[in-house]
């Protein structure tokens, strides 16, 4: 599993109050703690506070990027913000994200190109948010035809079926799975498959409880890559075990802590 | 229509190990593989595999009648044996094994062991491997002794095992040799002791796996499924098993009734259960029949496409 830390979002208080203050070491500290705890890359999210996301993205990348070379996931829905990204993170960046708009996509495919970077595609337009599986399958089709007719791999493209929160929409959590499943049959190579994980407890009285289980069905549905909370021991506890049972690493006694040294 | 071959990405690499100090027979080093066993097409194999000559400490009164007619009477001195290896076979590596140290056959002291390792390693300067005896208590006290006294030569030493290795890599640590992780032909054990000895602070690139082997037709099959499971983990990423192995090819080839039967067929037995094992990606042969070495010295040579 491709572990994306979340923690790095303006919406955190602390880090919020970071972007303000600039303060590098709040920052810096969420980055090498998350990695430590498993994270193979890490978004990076300015957040609704901030008034120049433009500058203040750039900022934390450049603060970032003091401390590590991992994967940096520049979370926005304004692709100049992403731009401002893109310029100050060098190599190894996932553009975070695009919807199956054309006037978006038309946008952000040829940055990822430009950069060298991945792209998260949202299976979301400005219709809406899919009622269904098809609805879901309708959307990635049109991202990965976008893909091809503009020459970018879907290797590097990471489809996200959108998750809805389970008490929002609790008949829809079947098909979200599914629909796993069915994007990476969508083309060759397969396109990747992503989920920003805590959507599904929003507003619910067991966050955790529900994120952990809801992974570990998504592992088991082929889930490429999650946007979460690495510090969550018992998520991760539960996700290394997920795959250890579908036999994606080999068991010792020691498997928790093989994985994370990996 | 013209058919592509499938060629294989991997992440992952085997930790390469070094043996021997900068002495006149040089260090050899081994692993470093990024793909599977002689598939050049795929990825880099920087190292060729070896076969070390395995001595013994005391005379192999059991061996059977064709190894000891091989090597005549230098079985009874260590250093007449390690002198044939290297003048008389050109070998590239000992393996001293310290059977003499255990309590049923000799009971040894270490300073005596400790006394013995080192006057070879001086007197000949190869890359040396020693191993103990088995007996956990007597290789706990022994082998640190002889650890100690090969300080500075990077030897290989074992074996370690899930539920004796603590003394001897406090030992490697302190000594800058390299540890021998023995598991019995269980994928599972052989990941765990690789990491409770890198827990202990002795990296993993100074770990060699010994996966226990059978011989041609006693179960090599088992071992070499064991040894394939590893090196595709470890070429995925898994660097908790990318070590690279070492088989103990003659103690367990010579075990063989079949191998009894006639000289030729006693080499050819050693010869073949080695060349088995290095398709599965075996990088330390430990050998006992001077033509046996000799054969799959060349296969190797080939192999390598040299």
């Amino acid at each position: 599993m491709f572990i994306i830390g979340e923690l790095i979002n303006g919406m955190y208080a602390n880090i919020a109050a970071a972007i303000k203050e600039k303060d590098k070491a709040v920052v810096q500290k969420c980055a090498l703690e998350q990695i430590k705890n498993g994270a193979d890359a890490l978004d990076i999210n300015c957040g609704p506070a901030s008034k120049q996301p433009v500058i203040d993205i750039q900022w934390l990348v450049e603060v970032v990027r003091e401390v590590t070379d991992k994967t940096l996931c520049l979370d926005s829905s304004k692709p100049q913000v992403i731009e401002s990204g893109l310029k100050a993170a060098g190599s190894n960046i996932i553009i975070n994200s695009t919807t199956a708009d054309l006037e978006k996509l038309n946008l952000l495919i040829p940055l990822a190109k430009k950069y060298n970077a991945g792209l998260i595609g949202l299976t979301i337009s400005a219709k809406g948010i899919p009622q269904n599986r098809d609805q879901r399958l309708e959307l990635a089709a049109t991202i990965v035809s976008a893909c091809a007719d503009q020459d970018f791999s879907t290797e590097n493209l990471f489809l996200d079926p959108i998750v809805m929160p389970v008490n929002v929409a609790q008949a829809q959590m079947r098909d979200i799975l599914e629909s796993i499943r069915e994007f990476k049959i969508i083309s060759e190579p397969s396109p990747k498959t992503v989920v920003g994980l805590s959507n599904v407890s929003q507003g619910t009285s067991a966050r955790n409880l529900i994120n952990r289980t809801f992974l570990t069905m998504a592992v088991a549905y082929g889930l490429d890559a999650a946007i979460l909370d690495p510090l969550d021991k018992d998520l991760v506890d539960a996700l290394i075990t997920a795959e250890l049972i579908l036999n994606k690493n080999i068991y010792c006694d020691s498997y928790l802590d093989a994985y994370r040294r990996k | 229509m013209v058919l592509q071959p499938a060629v294989e990405k991997w992440s992952g690499k085997i930790a390469e190990v070094a043996i021997g100090n900068a002495g006149p027979a040089g260090i050899i080093k081994v692993g470093g593989q990024e793909t599977l066993p002689f598939l050049f097409s795929e990825g880099k194999i920087p190292n060729a595999p070896f076969a070390a000559f395995e001595i013994w400490d005391v005379n192999p009164a059991d061996w059977p009648q064709e190894l000891k007619t091989a090597w005549g009477e230098s079985l009874k001195d260590p250093f007449a044996w390690a002198e044939a290896c290297v003048n008389k076979y050109k070998a590239q590596a000992l393996c001293l094994r310290l059977a003499g140290s255990h309590p049923d056959y000799g009971n040894r002291s270490a300073a005596d062991e400790a006394k013995l390792a080192s006057g070879l390693a001086q007197k000949f300067g190869l890359p040396m491997i020693v191993i103990g005896s088995g007996d956990k208590e007597k290789d706990n006290a022994v082998l640190p002794a002889v650890s100690e006294a090969l300080k500075g030569r990077q030897c290989l030493i074992g074996c370690a095992t899930q539920d004796n290795y603590k003394t001897l890599t406090a030992a490697c640590l302190a000594d800058g040799h390299s540890i021998i992780a023995e598991s019995p032909i269980d994928i599972n054990i052989a990941k765990q002791l690789n990491i409770l000895i890198s827990d202990m602070g002795l990296p993993l690139e100074r770990i060699v796996i010994d996966p226990t082997t059978g011989a041609l037709g006693y179960g090599l099959e088992y071992a070499y499924s064991i040894m394939e499971r590893a090196r595709l983990a470890a070429l995925s990423g898994d660097k908790t098993v990318a070590s690279p192995f070492i088989c103990f090819v003659g103690l367990e080839a010579w075990k063989a009734k079949e191998a009894k039967v006639s000289l030729e067929q006693g080499i050819i037995w050693e010869a073949m259960t080695a060349a088995a094992l290095l398709q599965a990606g075996a990088d330390i042969l430990v050998m006992r029949h001077p033509a046996a070495i000799e054969k799959v010295k060349k296969h190797i040579e080939n192999l390598m496409g040299k």
